[in-house]
């Protein structure tokens, strides 16, 4: 390089080595990217590969990464199967997930729109002791709880996991409140002076313009509920009841050596929430950005 | 009624008749109206319970008959008597200790990772984040599979690299690491997606302004970058304690609900709801619950206190 300076073609040369450093740097960084991305989807590509095994292939030693023969009626074989009853399962969690979900958004959004756009006495307190709760363990609540809806009769119902999310959620009031404060207030005064009460402003005018926020709370929580194992487990005591996931755990419970039947199971357990991370995957991760909620 | 009222003033209302309410006195009534399923949410399902917690810690309460106060003897029962009660402690420290810094780390190594100006991140961001996806239950039964001591594949890697293979969630030894592995593989991505959104927020114009006065890679990083960061780092930290602390399905599942070799896998979480729904002990399971809920208060105040001297503050900069 020192005699480069004096060199008539220096400068292309100089283009050059910068070029072939930027490649070389480019080339590794993906050899990273793609060495964490192996790293990470392995164990998943397990779940499948060992999902379509004959039960004498799951342990082998070298391990195998092709089944032979693919055992498609894994699937039908667990699905169907009287120890884990697919569509029975699937439904019971749909049932308490879609309605939680609708809850939450409905109590959220009301609750949110009086931090927002209301003025009251004790209101920015209230606020306050609203985001401590943000903090609060559930363990801390979880006995007393369990005991008040043992009084209500309501324990061997859904009622525990679906009620308590018609009175809002502290973390979803707060994200609501923040993406109303956003939108301009001189848009709901117009609306005010043409007489236009409250319930009109927040459903016409301000839920259609945080319809993204409602969406990625919505998806958080559906997916929150559709993964909960504690609620369910403490709360019902009818198999009949059982959602998904304490299906898929009964299931190894009774089952726990044909891991082939197991993992099926479990992927088909998995496979809705990858639908829906594809379908709302831009306010999905957008959301997490946003409001550092992780989901799960 | 309150629409013509909304059109008068306060003054002329109040002199009409004592029976309409001053504007002040309608907005309240409006307000409360709006916030009363939370209000009410706030005293049948936060305050009531932690009063009640409190109270039930100091009972002998099985449901069936009504609590019986028998003072601090739970408690008293819980750090001299039941030896499970220490394990569990141990077990949930332990994991909390290397799950939490681990997350932050591998989270925050990943997002370095995809925080470049290069093709295809959407790709890999999208595969670091989908085990993240995988409900607790199905994550715990796949990798019973890929940690099994003797054909699994994590062994056979390990076997590969000359490594000895170790019993995993067979082992009282090697149980928790298994599932602080299985907690990096599920949560990392989460962790990642928040340290992300916040590198994006690191001003260009530092790094220049750092590269300019001669820092390198490592300074920049280190003086300009983590500094920044450190307010995530920080709510990445005592969310994932909180999180940690209680962690229950992974450790319930891996250990078919008995805690695993040696109770190894008996995390505090599983000790509470032993007693509490398996001999239906709801005082002394609220006692665990108190003393957990205090110790993380206290741990909260004791990082928020020493946030001062490691988490830059964009406001503290005016100073």
């Amino acid at each position: 390089m020192r005699s480069s300076t004096l060199h008539p073609a220096s400068g292309s040369r100089r283009r050059l080595y910068r070029q072939v450093r930027k490649g070389a740097s480019t080339f590794l960084s993906h050899l990273l990217l793609s060495a964490t991305a192996a790293l990470f989807t392995t164990p998943f590509l397990w779940l499948i590969v060992t999902s379509l095994k004959p039960l004498d292939q799951v342990f082998t030693d070298p391990p195998r990464w092709i089944p032979d023969p693919i055992m498609w009626q894994n699937y039908v074989e667990s699905l169907t199967s009287p120890a884990f009853p697919f569509l029975n399962l699937l439904r019971n969690t749909l049932f308490y997930a879609v309605l939680s979900t609708l809850g939450v958004l409905l109590s959220s959004a009301i609750v949110a729109y009086a931090f927002a756009r209301l003025e009251f006495q004790g209101r920015d307190v209230l606020f306050l002791i609203t985001l401590s709760t943000m903090m609060l363990p559930g363990v801390v609540t979880l006995i007393p709880t369990y005991i008040l809806f043992r009084k209500f009769g309501w324990v061997g119902t859904y009622a525990p996991l679906i009620v308590p999310y018609y009175l809002g959620s502290p973390f979803n009031i707060f994200l609501l409140r923040q993406f109303m404060m956003t939108i301009p207030w001189d848009l709901t005064d117009a609306a005010h002076v043409d007489g236009a009460n409250d319930w009109v402003i927040l459903f016409r005018i301000l839920i259609p313009l945080i319809k993204p926020a409602l969406l990625v709370i919505g998806v958080f929580h559906f997916m929150w509920a559709w993964n909960d194992f504690m609620g369910p487990l403490i709360y019902l005591d009818n198999v009949k009841e059982y959602p998904l996931v304490m299906g898929l755990y009964a299931f190894q419970t009774r089952f726990g050596i044909q891991w082939n039947l197991m993992m099926a199971a479990s992927l088909a357990v998995t496979f809705p929430l990858i639908l829906l991370f594809f379908v709302a995957q831009r306010y999905f991760i957008e959301g997490i950005a946003l409001t550092g909620l992780k989901g799960i | 009624m309150l629409k013509s009222l909304s059109r008068s003033e306060d003054l002329q209302a109040n002199a009409r008749s004592r029976f309409y309410l001053s504007k002040r006195a309608r907005d309240n009534l409006k307000g409360y109206l709006f916030v009363s399923p939370w209000i009410l949410s706030l005293l049948v399902f936060t305050a009531y319970p932690m009063i009640a917690s409190f109270y039930f810690a100091m009972t002998r309460y099985s449901i069936l008959n009504p609590p019986q106060w028998i003072g601090l003897e739970n408690f008293v029962v819980m750090f001299t008597k039941d030896p499970l009660y220490w394990r569990s402690v141990w077990n949930t420290t332990y994991y909390t200790l290397l799950s939490v810094p681990l997350g932050i780390l591998a989270g925050l190594a990943l997002a370095m990772l995809l925080n470049q100006r290069i093709g295809g991140i959407g790709i890999y961001r999208t595969l670091y984040y989908l085990p993240g996806l995988v409900p607790a239950v199905a994550s715990t039964l796949l990798w019973m599979v890929l940690l099994d001591p003797r054909l699994g594949l994590v062994n056979a890697v390990l076997r590969w690299f000359g490594l000895r293979p170790v019993g995993w969630l067979r082992s009282a030894a090697w149980s928790k690491p298994a599932l602080i592995l299985m907690s990096l593989w599920g949560g990392s991505g989460g962790t990642m997606l928040i340290f992300l959104a916040a590198l994006k927020e690191v001003p260009q114009s530092l790094l220049e302004a750092a590269m300019i006065d001669g820092a390198n890679a490592w300074q920049r990083f280190w003086h300009v970058t983590l500094a920044l960061i450190t307010p995530t780092i920080f709510f990445n930290l005592i969310m994932g304690i909180i999180g940690s602390f209680q962690v229950f399905a992974s450790a319930f599942v891996a250990g078919s609900g008995e805690g695993g070799p040696l109770n190894s896998l008996l995390v505090y979480m599983l000790h509470l709801y032993r007693y509490a729904f398996r001999y239906f002990n709801m005082g002394y399971a609220s006692a665990m619950a108190m003393a957990m809920f205090v110790v993380l208060v206290l741990l909260t105040l004791v990082l928020i206190r020493s946030s001062g001297y490691w988490v830059y503050y964009e406001t503290a900069r005016r100073r």
